[in-house]
């Protein structure tokens, strides 16, 4: 049973690190990228882990992805229509 | 049917270091190349705290009577809590390096931004050398 749901767990978050580096939206990517910190932390719970589980749900999924989001816009790239990484943002 | 929770979380965490060193390696984007370290890092610390794993424990800092049990290896967690803040850190870094990249340079294409840091030392090491040619001519 509990195999069962870490597999569950890792198909989701392997799918989220694929889809980081593969979507073309940067924003979504960012997304992905946290999705990928809040499954690391539920299986630090079930890895017995309580701390480590909080602070990756904290800091990894919540500080991170708003140091991302912020130099995103920072970078002028916060634009939801899609775009290639070869072409360059004026 | 479904494999062993060892092997199940093991492949994961593979995984996750194999997509963010690939995505390193091969991203071209200095963006993506940031959300690239923060998978690799990932990875790097689900890693640890699997090698302190045992199935049959508790966890270290959850235990409510004081009979002698087996617990998991804290030592790995206390090292994966402070690696996890300074992931943290050295993500700030990065975008603060890309942020002032993309000021000085205008673009966040790798290969470009490599032409052009190239072009920028070879005439910043021709304005040093230029002096000391005159002076051994004259």
């Amino acid at each position: 049973m509990i195999e069962a749901f870490v597999l569950i767990l890792v198909i989701i978050m392997l799918a989220a690190a694929l889809s980081a580096l593969l979507l073309d939206n940067l924003i979504a990517a960012t997304a992905s990228a946290s999705a990928v910190s809040i499954a690391l932390a539920t299986i630090f719970i079930i890895l017995r882990a309580p701390d480590v589980a909080m602070t990756e749900a904290v800091v990894g999924t919540g500080l991170s992805s708003l140091i991302l989001v912020l130099g995103l816009k920072r970078l002028k790239l916060w634009q939801l229509d899609t775009q290639s990484d070869n072409e360059e943002v004026k | 049917m479904i494999p062993d929770i060892s092997s199940i979380l093991f492949s994961g965490a593979i995984g996750l270091l194999v997509i963010g060193v690939g995505g390193l390696l091969l991203s071209n984007n200095a963006y993506r190349v940031l959300l690239a370290l923060v998978i690799a890092e990932a990875g790097a610390n689900l890693m640890l705290v699997i090698a302190g794993y045992r199935w049959d424990a508790i966890a270290p800092i959850l235990t409510g009577d004081f009979t002698p049990q087996p617990m998991v290896d804290p030592v790995p967690q206390a090292m994966v809590l402070t690696a996890i803040v300074i992931g943290v850190g050295v993500q700030a870094l990065a975008l603060t390096l890309i942020i002032r990249v993309k000021k000085a340079y205008g673009t966040l294409n790798m290969v470009e931004i490599k032409k052009r840091m190239e072009m920028d030392f070879d005439r910043l090491s021709q304005e040093a050398n230029q002096p000391g040619k005159l002076e051994d001519n004259s």
